[in-house]
């Protein structure tokens, strides 16, 4: 970041200390602290973790970003880059990593299958799109998207970073989105915790469908 | 008597090599660019590749080969007071063709008589479904529908894409596929002449 | 001069099929359907007549084991394909049950152990019981799913139509998102009355960990000892994807391994029944997403098989040369992430990375798209390479890629740090590789040269002078030799290929996405780089397959990961693993 941008159009510093001093915001630094180096968890799926690898590797070199390494640790890192279809029996695992991530926490849908079921949309086993559970802000579509277009995606997600502020940002607020997501159980299906009332009233009503509308209007 | 320890030092041998060339590469270049020049990132991607291998995305680009396929679009020609005339006829191949069935197609009506009409009324494709195979331009009759080499789509939200965003020119067309363009203007010249020879013969 | 009479092709199956039908008269009958072949063995008498195939008549090798549902006769019908390791064509022999619950089918996993992961997918996905099975579990769903997917008469929560292409979409087009016209807004179905609140979780791993009780707590001198039960995966850094393996350990010791597979499970086969013949072909490139070339070709030989039609000379050079730069880049990816597994952290797969990214620049500018072909076509590939690039696959088989090979073997191979990991660890005996059905380098690693390019060829392999790659000591440094092997292996069949190609068509057929394909069953099978991966189709002569099955590799290659694993300690496990070549994609298909 060049003094320049760095800097707060508020404030006329001294010629002779252009080069010594700057005068920011805090929203400035924190944002510069966080885009500049965004580690991004290890966590592919399918193939579009084959485009990230590739991303990662020398010829579309993601270090040059700041996503330095990947970890696979969730406790390590800031970004969790959901490559590859989301499927019902691992999405317990991925809510639970998604929680174990330390805030300030960012989620990337690459690929189709991330962002919307994908071409396995119809699946019985295939969750349709991650962001049903998590909250995504970014979404990379494509099938798989090139390490080009992933690249791209980052770069949006560093532009969003840019514009966010501490007042406002998720992890400081108190609601809903600030605490934990519920962990989906596997039962007969998928049971999504936050939807059980809902399950059980389509359930009971299923089971005992209302009068037919003639006799009402007989 | 074995030296333990050479087959350590072959494999440093090769790794010091490749650091070598990394800055042997950049000399060789002396007075030509070897980085933001098309020369420098097609030998980067040719069989003499040597040293650093980074193609600097976004100011470098790899460019993408003509039959590159991403998302699809519809195709209009343009008329002369700009009006766009879509060639997409509704026929509904696309629609049939798609392995993930992600292609919506209304056929569009006449407001009057409400007779089909050969133009869609809606065309919805939903980009998160999208497989990028490719069956839906392979097999459109009327060229109308093509894929995409535009791969800097990322969004904030999801993409359903209805017919406004998927709508490009043909002359966005020609500069993309240019190979293809001239093969498909070419077969659709010789119809058009023989169908004016026909009707001259008969008439 | 007398003309020499003409040589007589025996068929081997044939042959053993007929001494089959003489064995066990009244049991077994040859099978009439039209377009079907094989010979069909009552149920009672399946473990008698599997013994005899496997013992008498030499067929060693258990490919594959299929599960069919025919709804309207009510019967259900599991479908064996035994190969002989000396060559030759398939014996195929299958059982046929009644469709009413519990559907019952003797295992046949004490005569070939390769048959455990399959049979538990059968009882998973149909419902059909395994008597004698070791361990029957599900394999792919969780313990607790309701119901068996892929019965003809279950239908999935996103279900609109039989088959494709949906009314939905042309000409009534208004687009609704599939979650809003569902009864539960979601892709999840309960049975009616079904209360989540009065519902108590059973754990869905309890059979999982009851079978690894029998190593928990022992004494031993005296001193109450306990072993320690790890969970490796889904998310690890070494898993290759979203694999998981229980672990029992004793210290460092592995005492007793159980794979836990399903995460990546995308129901690629209920989907290939609704699709049409063509719409299947780009979801077989999600199979194996390093090799989509391969994945391509296996299905369309299976098809092309059905339709009885010819492939366009031109193309079937184009299918080998796609075919074997893209085993070379798997196999220098797979050497990369092995040493990733043993902690030489990214530096050989730097450079396969570099390699590869050149190899996917053909294969984008002759298909579209660097990893999902979708190339092939019934009959032929889909388009020709532009000249320009043509030249480029010179360049690179004949000027960069030996040379890049042979730098591969200098910086590993008399690495001493690697040959110490690798030498003698994880020794599979050629018996006990054909018996787990392992096919691929690992079983040539074993001492085994059986290739299919060589022992049932398929496109035009029979035309190229190369030779099988074997080592013989089965331990994980032969299968790392065996790779290298194979990648040279593969320089000569390209260049013969490249001198040879011939101009012309492409495509023996006119491009339609509309394919008629007559009735019958048919079984393709080709070397992919991961070992064999076979395609059974079934025909009704309808727009869409009435079955369609994907013989895996990855996933019956790990049938003989316990075998391997026990006695090795917990970071030779993770080599192991990563030298089976395992690709999430088509293990849980």
């Amino acid at each position: 970041m060049t003094p320049n941008e760095l800097n707060s159009p508020d404030y006329d510093i001294p010629e002779e200390l252009q080069n010594v001093v700057a005068i920011t915001t805090l929203d400035k630094i924190y944002n510069f602290g966080r885009r500049s180096s965004i580690w991004p968890m290890m966590f592919g799926l399918a193939c579009c973790a084959i485009e990230m690898i590739a991303a990662q590797a020398s010829r579309y070199d993601l270090a040059r970003f700041g996503m330095e390494v990947m970890r696979p640790s969730p406790r390590q890192c800031d970004v969790m880059i959901v490559a590859g279809t989301v499927t019902k029996k691992m999405l317990p695992a991925i809510v639970r990593l998604y929680n174990q991530m330390a805030e300030p926490k960012y989620v990337v849908s690459m690929g189709a299958c991330a962002s919307g079921g994908g071409p396995f949309k119809e699946g019985y086993n295939v969750v349709a799109g991650i962001d049903k559970f998590l909250p995504v802000d970014v979404y990379v579509p494509g099938c798989p998207p090139t390490p080009q277009a992933l690249v791209y995606g980052l770069i949006k997600l560093q532009e969003k970073i840019d514009k966010q502020s501490i007042k406002q940002v998720r992890w400081y607020q108190k609601g809903p989105d600030s605490v934990e997501v519920p962990i989906p159980m596997l039962g007969p299906d998928l049971i999504d915790p936050r939807r059980i009332p809902e399950i059980k009233a389509k359930a009971a009503e299923l089971a005992n469908p209302p009068a037919p509308a003639e006799e009402s209007a007989a | 008597m074995e030296t333990y320890g050479k087959g350590i030092l072959k494999g440093l041998m090769v790794t010091a090599k490749h650091f070598l060339d990394s800055y042997l590469e950049d000399i060789k270049w002396w007075g030509r660019k070897r980085y933001f020049s098309p020369e420098g990132i097609a030998h980067r991607g040719s069989k003499d590749a040597k040293g650093i291998f980074t193609v600097q995305y976004p100011e470098e680009k790899v460019p993408v080969p003509e039959e590159f396929r991403y998302i699809p679009f519809l195709v209009y020609d343009e008329g002369e007071n700009g009006e766009k005339d879509i060639r997409c006829t509704s026929c509904g191949i696309c629609a049939k063709a798609c392995p993930p069935q992600c292609i919506w197609i209304v056929r569009g009506s006449d407001p009057e008589t409400g007779k089909p009409i050969t133009q869609p009324a809606e065309f919805y494709i939903d980009a998160d479904i999208c497989m990028n195979c490719g069956f839906c331009s392979e097999y459109c009759p009327f060229d109308a529908i093509k894929m995409d080499h535009d791969y800097e789509i990322a969004s904030y939200g999801r993409n359903l894409l209805d017919i406004n965003n998927l709508l490009k020119s043909s002359k966005y067309y020609a500069e993309i596929r240019p190979l293809n363009n001239a093969l498909e203007e070419a077969a659709r010249a010789e119809k058009a002449a023989a169908k004016a020879a026909k009707a001259a013969a008969s008439g | 001069m007398t003309t020499p009479a003409p040589v007589e092709t025996i068929d081997p199956s044939a042959v053993a099929g007929q001494k089959l039908v003489e064995k066990f008269p009244g049991a077994v009958t040859a099978d009439e359907r039209p377009g079907y072949s094989g010979w069909v063995i009552s149920a009672e008498k399946l473990t008698e007549a599997a013994a005899f195939i496997h013992d008498e008549l030499g067929y060693d090798l258990l490919s594959s084991v299929t599960g069919v549902d025919y709804l309207e006769e009510g019967k259900m019908e599991v479908v064996y394909h035994a190969y002989q390791t000396t060559g030759g064509p398939a014996l195929v022999f299958k059982v046929r049950v009644a469709r009413e619950d519990p559907v019952t089918v003797p295992s046949v996993t004490p005569i070939w152990v390769g048959a455990d992961f399959q049979e538990r997918e059968i009882w998973d996905l149909y419902g059909i019981r395994f008597e004698g099975h070791p361990d029957l579990r599900r394999i792919l769903m969780w313990e607790g799913f309701a119901g068996h997917p892929m019965r003809k008469d279950w239908k999935e929560a996103f279900h609109e139509e039989e088959v494709k292409p949906f009314k939905s979409r042309w000409p009534g087009g208004e687009h609704i998102f599939a979650e809003n016209r569902t009864a539960y807004g979601d892709n999840v179905s309960f049975e009616a009355g079904f209360d989540p609140e009065k519902w108590i979780p059973t754990d869905p791993e309890e059979a999982l960990y009851a079978s690894l009780k029998k190593y928990k707590t022992e004494v031993i001198d005296g001193i109450p000892t306990d072993h320690i039960l790890v969970n490796m995966g889904p998310q690890h850094p070494s898993t290759h994807g979203v694999f998981r393996a229980v672990v029992m350990l004793d210290g460092e010791n592995v005492v007793s391994l159980k794979p836990v597979m399903g995460y990546l499970h995308r129901n690629h086969e209920k989907i290939g029944e609704r699709n049409t013949w063509l719409q299947n072909m780009p979801f077989t490139d999600r199979l194996d997403y390093f090799n989509s070339m391969s994945n391509n070709w296996g299905y369309s030989l299976a098809v092309e098989k059905l339709m009885g039609i010819e492939v366009a000379e031109r193309a079937e050079y184009l299918r080998v040369i796609m075919a074997e730069l893209s085993r070379i880049q798997n196999h220098f990816i797979l050497i990369g992430m092995l040493m990733n597994d043993l902690g030489a952290y990214f530096t050989p797969a730097l450079y396969a990375f570099e390699e590869r990214e050149l190899i996917l620049d053909i294969f984008e500018a002759a298909s579209g798209s660097r990893m999902m072909c979708n190339y092939h076509r019934f009959g032929g590939v889909v388009r020709d390479v532009p000249e320009e690039w043509m030249k480029k696959i010179h360049g690179l088989v004949f000027d960069r890629l030996p040379g890049k090979i042979d730098e591969f073997d200098r910086l590993l191979t008399e690495n001493e740090l690697f040959v110490s990991r690798l030498k003698g660890i994880g020794v599979l005996t050629p018996e006990q590789a054909v018996n787990t059905s392992m096919t691929g380098p690992m079983l040539r690693a074993s001492g085994i040269p059986y290739d299919i390019r060589r022992a049932d060829p398929y496109g035009i392999y029979d035309r190229f002078d190369f030779n099988v790659a074997v080592r013989y000591n089965g331990d994980m440094y032969d299968r790392y030799l065996i790779r290298v092997d194979e990648m040279r292996e593969s320089l000569k069949i390209l260049e013969q290929a490249l001198k040879q190609i011939p101009e012309g068509p492409v495509n023996s057929q006119k491009p339609s996405y509309i394919t008629k394909v007559p009735a019958g069953e048919a079984y393709g099978r080709i070397e992919a780089p991961k070992g064999e991966l076979g395609y059974y189709v079934v025909s009704t002569g309808k727009p869409n397959p009435y079955r369609y099955h994907v013989r895996a590799p990855s996933f019956i290659n790990l049938t003989s990961l316990e075998m391997t694993c026990v006695d090795e300690k917990i970071a030779d496990f993770v080599a192991l693993l990563g030298a089976v070549d395992i690709v999430l994609g088509e293990l849980d298909r």
